[in-house]
């Protein structure tokens, strides 16, 4: 108890005590928070979940919501169409191609990584410089689309060059010894192989644009219509969030859009957690 | 016939390949081109030391939104990293199979929900409950908690697997020695992941730095330098998003410069990151 001038025989340990205290509550705090984030968003935007919130056509009266989640699931197609083949054969190059110690590899490495850590409003500005302002895309869903796509490739060429890393060599090796060339290989045996991998990267990379907000509002605008080309201004769900939540009127349709906008982050986590399940499942069934 | 598609397919494998390189240029040309012109018309230690942000009598000066960023940042990483590292600690350590299959896909859904959901929260529940507590609704320390919340689910991932990638045998040998379980983790697993657990906190501080749509919520953006906690503040992304639409000319282009400027900033924490993972691998 007190302290002895000399070694005490018996130290009383205050340290554990207090740390496993603190390690709990910690935990406990973040759990917390996360709930009930989630929980107020939930309770108090449900009851406001109104058909006029789904109606087709979006006016300041309704606030419809649909015209963003089409955008949205538009938006999302169009940065994978632009971002997966990059983000693939980026990776195919480094783990099937490239030679070890290769600099060039060194290069594209330290590219990707800059590419992941640049925050989104700086894609956003860059994205207005280069294709909304240079190549003249006005605000358009192909500016916008083009913004995220740059965005989401370190996402993609990540977790797909650690799928085919995952890959056993002897796949490779037998497929070589059947007479089958490099190309063959890779499209035939490793990669199909690799698919789960690839999924849970194009997973990610979907979550990414669904919450996008900054990088969108200077490149594809805020048009709350359904486009009729890609050179429309249109605006994502998280953008009409964004919006919806500045204008003091529409508080309760904000909740009911901020509901709608968590289910889908929900429903893309389960989607994810439930590829990766499978991967695991039948690695272990092997 | 197959040799040359082997090659062309080999090609475009390398070409695309080059694509990230291209953009990582591309972004910084485009920045610096349209940045610098500007930076140099109203001097560099004007704007980046002047303290007066004032676009209608073409006084462009970024000091306040530079200490913004710096201020709130510090603040998420008082909140952020002791809250996200105990608890990483937990989930490496102490977390039971049961709880741990409720708490994992809790923190996926944290750094699932997109940051306008963060900012619609704060600016229902948080700011008007610091106005309550402390006078200030918008404020540094409103922006501050909201963006400790918001590193946690980095913070917590990065730490928890720097944590489990120390070998049991570290642990083991604490407790051997007749440490406590605590005292095992603590003196002899965390200082072993140093390494890993600093680059979760750098992550978190990229993550905060560059963090835009739910600071500009609730940090109030007045572009002077914050008197105390609880007075507004703006950082360098609010700048950006506050004023690019509607600007034009030299306020356009400092807007573009403080972009770069952003951009320089998180360039150097990259290079930090990349320094401490080099050292983990070591």
């Amino acid at each position: 108890m007190n302290n002895a001038p000399h070694p005490p025989r018996k130290r009383v340990d205050w340290f554990s005590p207090i740390a496993r205290i603190a390690i709990r509550s910690a935990a406990g705090i973040t759990s917390l928070v996360i709930m009930f984030i989630v929980g107020y968003i939930l309770i108090k935007g449900i009851p406001h979940l109104k058909p006029s919130l789904f109606a087709w056509k979006y006016n300041s009266d309704n606030v419809s919501l649909t015209p963003a989640l089409i955008n949205t699931i538009l938006m999302t197609i169009l940065s994978l169409i632009v971002a997966v083949p990059f983000g693939t054969f980026t990776a195919i190059y480094l783990v099937e191609y490239a030679k070890r110690g290769n600099k060039l590899v060194k290069i594209i490495r330290m590219a990707a990584e800059t590419l992941a850590g640049i925050p989104s409003i700086v894609y956003g500005i860059f994205g207005m410089m280069l294709f909304v302002v240079h190549l003249k895309w006005q605000y358009s869903l192909l500016a916008g689309g083009c913004t995220l796509a740059i965005m989401v490739l370190p996402v993609i060429m990540r977790t797909t060059e650690e799928a085919l890393l995952a890959v056993p060599d002897t796949y490779r090796e037998g497929s070589f010894g059947l007479g089958a060339g490099k190309l063959r290989t890779v499209f035939k045996i490793v990669l199909p192989s690799a698919v789960p991998g690839i999924l849970s990267g194009i997973i990610l990379a979907i979550g990414r644009v669904v919450g996008e907000t900054a990088a969108l509002i200077f490149t594809a605008g805020s048009l709350a219509k359904i486009p009729h080309g890609a050179f429309d201004s249109t605006r994502t769900l998280s953008v009409h969030m964004y919006i919806l939540s500045g204008e003091a009127l529409h508080i309760d349709e904000s909740y009911a859009t901020a509901v709608v906008l968590i289910l889908l982050v929900l429903f893309i986590n389960a989607v994810s957690s439930w590829i990766a399940k499978k991967m695991t499942g039948e690695k272990n069934g092997k | 016939m197959q040799k040359i598609l082997e090659m062309a397919m080999k090609m475009i494998f390398l070409i695309a390949a080059c694509v990230s390189i291209l953009f990582v240029i591309l972004i910084c040309v485009f920045l610096f081109a349209n940045g610098l012109p500007a930076i140099g018309e109203i001097g560099p230690l004007e704007f980046l030391l002047g303290t007066h942000w004032k676009p209608s009598s073409d006084i462009y000066g970024i000091a306040p939104m530079i200490v913004g960023s710096v201020y709130v940042t510090a603040g998420a990483l008082i909140i952020g990293t002791p809250l996200g590292l105990l608890t990483a600690v937990y989930l490496a350590r102490f977390c039971p199979k049961r709880i741990y299959k409720v708490i994992d896909p809790a923190i996926s859904l944290m750094a699932g929900i997109p940051s306008v959901i963060y900012g619609f929260f704060g600016l229902v529940v948080l700011v008007p409950f610091m106005r309550e507590l402390t006078g200030g609704g918008k404020s540094v320390l409103t922006a501050s908690v909201l963006l400790g919340i918001m590193i946690l689910p980095t913070v917590i991932r990065v730490s928890e697997s720097a944590l489990r990638a120390v070998p049991q045998s570290y642990y083991e040998g604490a407790l051997a020695l007749g440490a406590s379980p605590e005292r095992s983790v603590f003196f002899s697993v965390l200082p072993a992941a140093k390494s890993g657990v600093l680059a979760g906190i750098v992550l978190g501080i990229g993550r905060a730095v560059g963090e835009t749509m739910a600071v500009i919520m609730v940090a109030g953006n007045q572009a002077i330098i914050p008197e105390s906690i609880t007075s507004g503040v703006r950082t360098l992304t609010a700048n950006i998003v506050v004023e690019m639409g509607y600007a034009s000319g030299l306020h356009r282009q400092a807007l573009i410069a403080t972009a770069a400027v952003l951009f320089v900033f998180i360039l150097l924490i990259n290079l930090l990151l990349s320094l401490l993972k080099r050292r983990q691998k070591i």
